[in-house]
């Protein structure tokens, strides 16, 4: 399975599945399985990273991008 | 009489919430703290109608599932649960237009809440420019409560929202509206009938979100107070998570994925949208501003132009109260007789409130600048581009925005360390934050500097006063960074905190709520700092007026206060300074000077130290106090004073480079400030934080300027 941190700058991928110890604040910003989410540019030092969801922008740190599975 | 009303007005950050509260409030509104914790309460009166209604400004949350305080506080407020606020009467929901999905999702929770409520679409130009068009009426039909676009510059609107709510023909939405489906409905019930109604007193409209709170978060259970009680809702919980697993459900998200169904339900149709990838402006501007190379750049700049506009900004304004203040003292000296209520009018009243005033404009600026950064959007990007530098030294992105709060006032800032989530981040960030230059801090800097550091320039633009001043700021920064590095190695890691952070996009701040802001600070600092300042001006006008001494016979000049130029000033001034350093103050200064003398201080330094332990900028308020009653030239300013100051016993000038830079380097490591000592005990309700930064942040200082002074003497 792979997982948002993985996905390349610019790239675009449909949410599978999320989990983890921020499983429900994740899936409350609108990040439920189904839903496309695109990589818009990573910080200086490579994460946090900024996504593209449902039309607005969210940064996100490694381990949050780790429990979440893309395809 | 009917009872007085209360509105209740929620929202995602950013929808433009306080821009609503202030249409309606106009400037009948006023900022205090919810009782015990340090989330802002704001409230308004409007006249709506031919009724008053009361309106609070509740804090801006995501979900109803809080996971910071002032998440918790708003949704207290909103069940009822808040013994400090009345349960409000109708709530205003707050959607932004261009982001409707997520702020439907809290409108969705609020509908369970059985309050009359209304929805407020803000952002719609933005959504607009987004191609995305929203039919309120259609939207209004499928949520089942009444959905109002607000367009802030068109007054129908807000006119619209004030019949609506004078109507008084709101009713309360039903709650699971949104069709939880069956499995998740059955544990529902069982928590309800199993724990709630047994066990509980929470009013019936509450019931559902209580439980399904219990069902999703699993943090929720442990803020049970009682262990015993934990056990026992845990088993209910335990059972009804059962039968969402058994239908094959994930019981953390399953009310989450059904309140999304709901929403799309919603949406479609009613939404529509012209393209789903459009390249927004905000979008073009972070290419460049969040870049990995320009982004910390245009950080530093703006620091940089930050700091150099307080600085040279603030400057006219100053010297104008300034003159102003000098103007008054010799008006008063020269119109009421001499005597003991002139010099308290003089050297104490006017001096103490003089002292005060000054520091205004450049606060005013700083917090003009703060403002704009918040409002246009910056700060998110700022946390954004430092998080992995923050994170490498034990910080968090979201420390930058305290951190930067804390170059104003270090209050501020440890109050806005409560969005750091983790405990550990907030901490270390809470105990470094008074290394940062406060604003408390410029008056003694640029006193200092304008005093005894030379004005020569480089390159035309930069001079060495303001690479000093600059150097300071660096300093401090520096010695926050390493004081971070060294606690991350004592304070233990817990799990890693999250950064799941919304960049808004960009707009131009509004300028009404930005004035509004700078206006709220510079009046605080005036009456709650100014208060302290102000009677500790006073006290230290008598400590250093009394007792009366009379001069040693070799005193014999007369005094000529007239003119300076006579060879008998430099005599007066020495009679004077003798008389002052018999006084009570002088007293108390040399009593310490022995332990500050290494430092380079003399006995009036001494003073100023114990009395800045008040606040820092009493520090030149004392020195105003102690030399306008010593050196009673009120045509001159205090930083002539300090330069002409000398020895009253070898004639030598008390001031060099050194003792300058000495003094400055403890004034930006020391802990001088009850103020902060008393918002960290709060903040971390306990007094061990506060008495180690006292002491830590106090050795420091005491270890660097005695580093500087002595090293400076010897190889300067």
């Amino acid at each position: 399975m792979k997982k948002l941190s993985e996905l390349k700058k610019r790239g675009v991928a449909t949410i599978k599945n999320v989990k983890g110890p921020e499983m429900l604040r994740l899936l409350e910003m609108g990040l439920i399985p189904g839903a496309k989410i695109e990589v818009v540019r990573a910080a200086p030092l490579g994460f946090p990273i900024e996504v593209k969801i449902r039309g607005y922008s969210l940064s996100l740190r490694k381990a949050e991008a780790d429990c979440i599975e893309i395809e | 009489m009917d009872r007085e009303k209360t509105i209740a007005l929620v929202g995602n950050p950013n929808t433009g919430k306080s821009t609503l509260f202030n249409a309606l409030t106009g400037l009948k509104q006023k900022i205090a703290n919810y009782p015990g914790v340090t989330v802002e309460k704001k409230i308004g009166y409007a006249a709506i109608g031919s009724k008053k209604f009361r309106i609070a400004d509740l804090p801006g949350t995501y979900s109803l599932n809080p996971k910071q305080i002032d998440e918790r506080i708003t949704y207290d407020v909103l069940a009822g649960k808040y013994k400090h606020e009345p349960a409000p009467d109708l709530v205003i929901v707050m959607a932004d237009a261009s982001n409707l999905d997520r702020n439907l999702y809290l409108v969705s929770q609020i509908m369970d809440l059985e309050i009359p409520m209304i929805v407020a679409l803000s952002m719609i130009d933005v959504a607009e420019d987004r191609g995305i068009r929203v039919n309120a009426e259609d939207m209004s039909k499928k949520l089942g409560v009444p959905v109002i676009p607000i367009i802030s510059k068109e007054s129908g609107d807000i006119q619209k929202l004030r019949d609506y709510i004078s109507s008084n023909a709101v009713s309360a939405p039903e709650a699971l509206r949104w069709n939880p489906g069956e499995p998740l409905r059955k544990a529902v019930q069982i928590v309800i009938n199993d724990w709630i109604k047994p066990h509980t007193n929470l009013s019936e409209r509450i019931w559902t979100t209580e439980a399904l709170r219990f069902i999703g978060d699993d943090q929720a259970i442990n803020m049970v107070p009682e262990i015993e009680k934990q056990h026992k809702l845990r088993e209910v919980v335990q059972k009804a998570c059962t039968v969402l697993e058994d239908s094959g459900k994930n019981y953390t998200a399953e009310e989450v994925l059904k309140r999304y169904e709901f929403i799309e339900s919603c949406t479609a149709g009613a939404v529509s949208k012209s393209s789903d990838n459009m390249v927004t402006l905000s979008d073009r501007i972070d290419e460049y501003v969040t870049h990995k190379v320009f982004g910390p750049i245009i950080f530093g700049l703006i620091l940089l132009l930050m700091f150099q506009s307080v600085f040279s900004w603030a400057e006219p304004f100053m010297n104008l109260i300034d003159l102003f203040f000098i103007g008054m003292g010799n008006w008063v000296s020269g119109t009421l007789p001499p005597g003991i209520l002139n010099d308290l009018l003089v050297e104490g009243v006017l001096a103490g409130l003089g002292g005060v005033v000054i520091f205004l404009p450049q606060i005013m600026f700083l917090f003009l600048f703060i403002s704009i950064l918040e409002g246009s959007g910056y700060m998110a990007r700022a946390a954004f581009v430092m998080d992995g530098f923050m994170t490498r030294i034990g910080l968090h992105g979201r420390s930058v925005v305290p951190l930067m709060s804390g170059f104003a006032c270090a209050i501020p800032g440890i109050m806005a360390a409560r969005t750091i989530e983790n405990w550990r981040d907030r901490i270390i960030t809470i105990m470094i934050l008074p290394f940062m230059a406060c604003s408390a801090r410029l008056p003694v800097y640029a006193l200092m500097i304008a005093a005894f550091i030379p004005g020569t320039s480089f390159l035309g633009i930069f001079s060495l006063q303001g690479i000093t001043f600059f150097g300071l700021y660096i300093f401090g920064i520096v010695m926050a960074i390493l004081a971070a590095l060294v606690m991350k190695q004592f304070i233990k890691t817990d799990t890693p905190s999250p950064f799941i952070m919304e960049l808004p996009g960009y707009k131009m701040p509004k300028w009404s709520g930005v004035f509004q802001n700078v206006f709220d600070r510079g009046k605080v600092f005036v009456t709650e700092a100014g208060k302290i300042i102000f009677g500790i001006s006073i006290v230290l006008w008598f400590l250093a007026s009394f007792p009366k001494t009379d001069l040693p016979a070799n005193f014999t000049e007369e005094r000529t206060t007239q003119n300076i130029e006579a060879p008998s000033a430099q005599n007066e001034q020495m009679a004077a300074s003798y008389k002052l350093r018999q006084s009570y103050a002088g007293q108390f200064g040399q009593l310490i000077e022995p332990v500050i003398k290494p430092l380079g201080f003399d006995w009036k330094i001494g003073i100023g130290l114990i009395t800045s332990f008040a606040a820092r900028e009493v520090m030149v308020g004392t020195l105003n106090t102690i030399y306008s009653v010593q050196d009673q030239e009120n045509a001159i300013s205090l930083q002539k004073k300090l330069q002409r100051d000398v020895d009253s016993e070898t004639g030598e000038p008390v001031y060099s480079v050194w003792t300058a830079l000495s003094l400055m380097v403890f004034f930006a490591l020391a802990m001088q400030c009850m103020s902060t000592i008393a918002i960290v005990k709060r903040e971390t309700n306990s007094w061990k934080w506060p008495a180690i930064m006292f002491t830590y942040m106090t050795t420091l200082a005491y270890i660097c300027s005695l580093l500087v002074y002595q090293l400076g003497t010897s190889f300067g």
